[in-house]
């Protein structure tokens, strides 16, 4: 492995990221099963990088998983996403943060189709003027959010109370980084540093004192891959694509996975579960699974976060192996309880607690 | 005859076709941006099809050239090219400025960038080389991988920068199948108890003795030949490279681990003859290699009456083609010069 040869890569995919005024847009699947990551990801901008962020409460889902069902047709998500440029040209900004890979590679595939047929665009400027009576501007600079905090890693890691290191070890922690699919592999030039070898999380797992594994399956879909999970005759197939990735990292002994992509997260942490169940098999070292984390835990943890204020406790796989190889304190009589201490109930079958 | 011709390009056409107009009885500069002369063949071992030691090719190109009608500027590249009338007046990198009569093109080709094929994971990982790389390496007799072990298990993935439209190269480069059945064989002999692999789209075969070639490296080398495009390379926590590829014939995917990969790497206009064209106002094609004014029975000529085209500058060639066509080109030269009454 020559690292020249990856930067050498990574210098033919910069791209431009905002670098203030934000208009972010949620993501359906993290609003519900990783809520702390983009709770965490507007407190680190606003709070602690002091970057104006807006949020409309008019945003709505782009419709994604729809489209990708075949059950949105392409003028209508067309539509739902010029309204929400045109959500963000009334609130005053130009640069959109997109918390979602789905909806990243939507709006970057919607914009190229623009470019190239511009008639579409003036067909879906007329469909939305005439539901709404809304017009759009084209937006300035489209980030996903782990651009973001990509292009802040060197800020984060100059505030950061725990480094990725093994503390018990004191070698840097190994880490598997999985980039969802529609952040780059359909337009290489809309990630930093395109789709065969993105910089956007393995940037970050090296500023802040990790290394990145490479293995070999290191570019397989995580199993999501919409219609093998959404169609459920082909779940099977779906936990299959799962095992063979994780058989694959295996051998590396790697202490968690980063993940961009809410389908990403989702699938690794959840069908390692139902991998052990079905199989008895686990995938981490000394029998335990692999905890996968979003870039916004991660950075959490770096600058020090209380890991249930993080939300890790919502992950089927728990954190607390990671955690204790990084050194941080946590008490888990506080793990499931609201913000004003009230004792929620306890999920069963955890794995790794 | 003593016309000036100046000759762009000292490798395999520009010393053919300087040789050969010197030989007419013209005064000749041969000009050549590298120390020394020979092209892309002084880096080569051995030749297809009948496995001839480069060295040859060289000898006698450079024989061809030690007549007192060539004076060889090495290390020297073109900065400008203007006609006026009939005479052409070239500046170069090292301050000459000249007149001529003629001039011939033979800037060649460079090897397509492997690394482009991001996805093959050249300049990544350690033994992912490309054909020319191990032409170095049967030079120096040495095949080894990066740690200094004996590769047991070796595959070829042909069409690299090639046949392929996201390389924006949809041209054949014609000499790579033929290379990679070569460069296999020499692997078998260099290394009997190692497997050969070739993943291939079509095996173009177009010449002379190369089909013979390709039936003896499968029937006497036993070379393993699978009609497929390599998607992926990636690493083993051994350092193997892990190659998936689809076996079309077989109708399945497949992965296997290697110890080494060699990239077929294409051919591609020459950077140098990209800056004369952009200076010169010379036409180029869609495959960005220099244009001919006519594909039949005008190859050498270009849009520019005196300026002439020999060798690879116009087309992926082999040896023997590249002199042929720098010979013809001598004889657009000899015939203009005629007819212009120069």
């Amino acid at each position: 492995m020559n690292i020249e040869g990856k930067r050498h890569i990574w210098s033919d995919y910069q791209k431009e990221i905002a670098d203030d005024h934000f208009f972010y847009v949620r993501s359906c699947i993290r609003q519900s099963f990783f809520p702390g990551s983009e709770q965490f990801f507007l407190n680190l901008m606003r709070n602690i990088l002091g970057k104006d962020v807006y949020e409309n409460p008019g945003h709505t889902t782009c419709t994604g998983i729809g489209y990708h069902s075949d059950i949105v047709p392409s003028a209508t998500i067309m539509t739902v996403i010029a309204r929400h440029f045109a959500l963000m040209k009334e609130s005053g900004y130009k640069n959109i943060a997109i918390s979602c890979v789905t909806s990243f590679g939507l709006y970057t595939e919607i914009l190229d189709t623009w470019k190239h047929f511009p008639e579409q665009l003036e067909k879906t400027r007329e469909y939305l003027f005439k539901a709404t009576g809304r017009e759009f501007d084209i937006p300035e600079n489209v980030a996903h959010s782990s651009d973001i905090i990509y292009k802040f890693k060197d800020l984060i890691a100059q505030k950061a109370k725990n480094l990725l290191i093994n503390k018990i070890t004191g070698e840097p922690l190994k880490i598997v980084e999985h980039i969802g699919c529609h952040y780059a592999k359909m337009f290489p030039k809309s990630g930093v540093g395109g789709a065969e070898f993105p910089h956007v999380l393995s940037g970050m797992i090296e500023a802040w004192g990790g290394n990145v594994v490479d293995y070999p399956e290191r570019r397989h879909c995580c199993g999501f891959g919409f219609r093998q999970y959404l169609v459920q005759a082909n779940r099977g197939y779906s936990v299959s694509n799962t095992a063979k990735k994780f058989s694959s990292m295996k051998p590396f002994k790697p202490d968690m996975v980063l993940t961009n992509c809410p389908g990403c997260t989702m699938f690794m942490d959840k069908w390692q579960y139902t991998i052990k169940e079905m199989e008895g098999t686990s995938f981490g070292d000394k029998g335990e699974s692999i905890p996968v984390l979003t870039y916004e835990e991660l950075a959490g943890l770096v600058l020090g976060y209380n890991p249930w204020d993080l939300g890790l406790q919502y992950h089927m796989v728990q954190s607390e192996p990671l955690l204790k190889k990084l050194g941080i304190e946590y008490d888990n009589a506080d793990k499931f309880k609201t913000k004003d201490g009230k004792q929620m109930p306890i999920p069963q079958n955890l794995i790794n607690s | 005859m003593n016309r000036d011709v100046i000759v762009i390009g000292g490798g395999t056409a520009g010393m053919e076709a300087a040789g050969q107009l010197a030989k007419a009885e013209c005064k000749v500069t041969l000009i050549e941006k590298e120390e020394e002369a020979g092209g892309h063949v002084r880096n080569w071992c051995h030749l297809f099809p009948d496995r001839r030691n480069s060295a040859d090719v060289v000898k006698y190109l450079s024989d061809l050239i030690n007549q007192k009608n060539i004076t060889f500027l090495k290390g020297t590249s073109v900065e400008s090219i203007n006609k006026s009338k009939k005479k052409f007046h070239i500046k170069t990198n090292r301050g000459h400025e000249m007149l001529s009569d003629a001039v011939v093109i033979a800037t060649g080709f460079d090897l397509f960038k492997s690394e482009k094929k991001e996805e093959y994971g050249y300049g990544i990982y350690n033994n992912v080389i490309t054909s020319a790389d191990l032409e170095a390496m049967f030079r120096s007799g040495d095949l080894r991988k990066q740690n200094g072990e004996i590769p047991g298990r070796i595959g070829f993935v042909h069409c690299v920068g090639s046949r392929d439209e996201k390389s924006g190269n949809l041209y054949c480069s014609k000499l790579c199948c033929v290379t990679a059945v070569k460069q296999a064989i020499e692997i078998r002999e260099h290394l009997p108890e190692s497997k050969v692999f070739c993943f291939y789209m079509d095996m173009r075969m177009g010449g002379a003795h190369y089909e013979e070639l390709y039936m003896q490296s499968q029937e006497k080398y036993a070379v393993n030949f699978i009609r497929g495009k390599v998607s992926e390379v990636g690493e083993s926590i051994n350092n193997g490279l892990i190659v998936k590829v689809e076996d079309t014939l077989a109708g399945r995917p497949l992965k296997m681990e290697l110890d080494m990969l060699v990239l077929m790497a294409g051919m591609e206009m020459a950077e140098g003859g990209r800056k004369i064209a952009g200076m010169s106002g010379l036409n180029t094609g869609e495959n960005r290699f220099f244009a001919a004014a006519d594909n039949h029975f005008g190859s050498n000529i270009s849009n520019i009456k005196g300026i002439f085209y020999a060798g690879t500058c116009t087309a992926p060639m082999n040896i023997t083609e590249t002199i042929s066509h720098a010979r013809a080109s001598v004889t657009e030269v000899m015939d203009y010069l005629k007819e212009s009454n120069i």
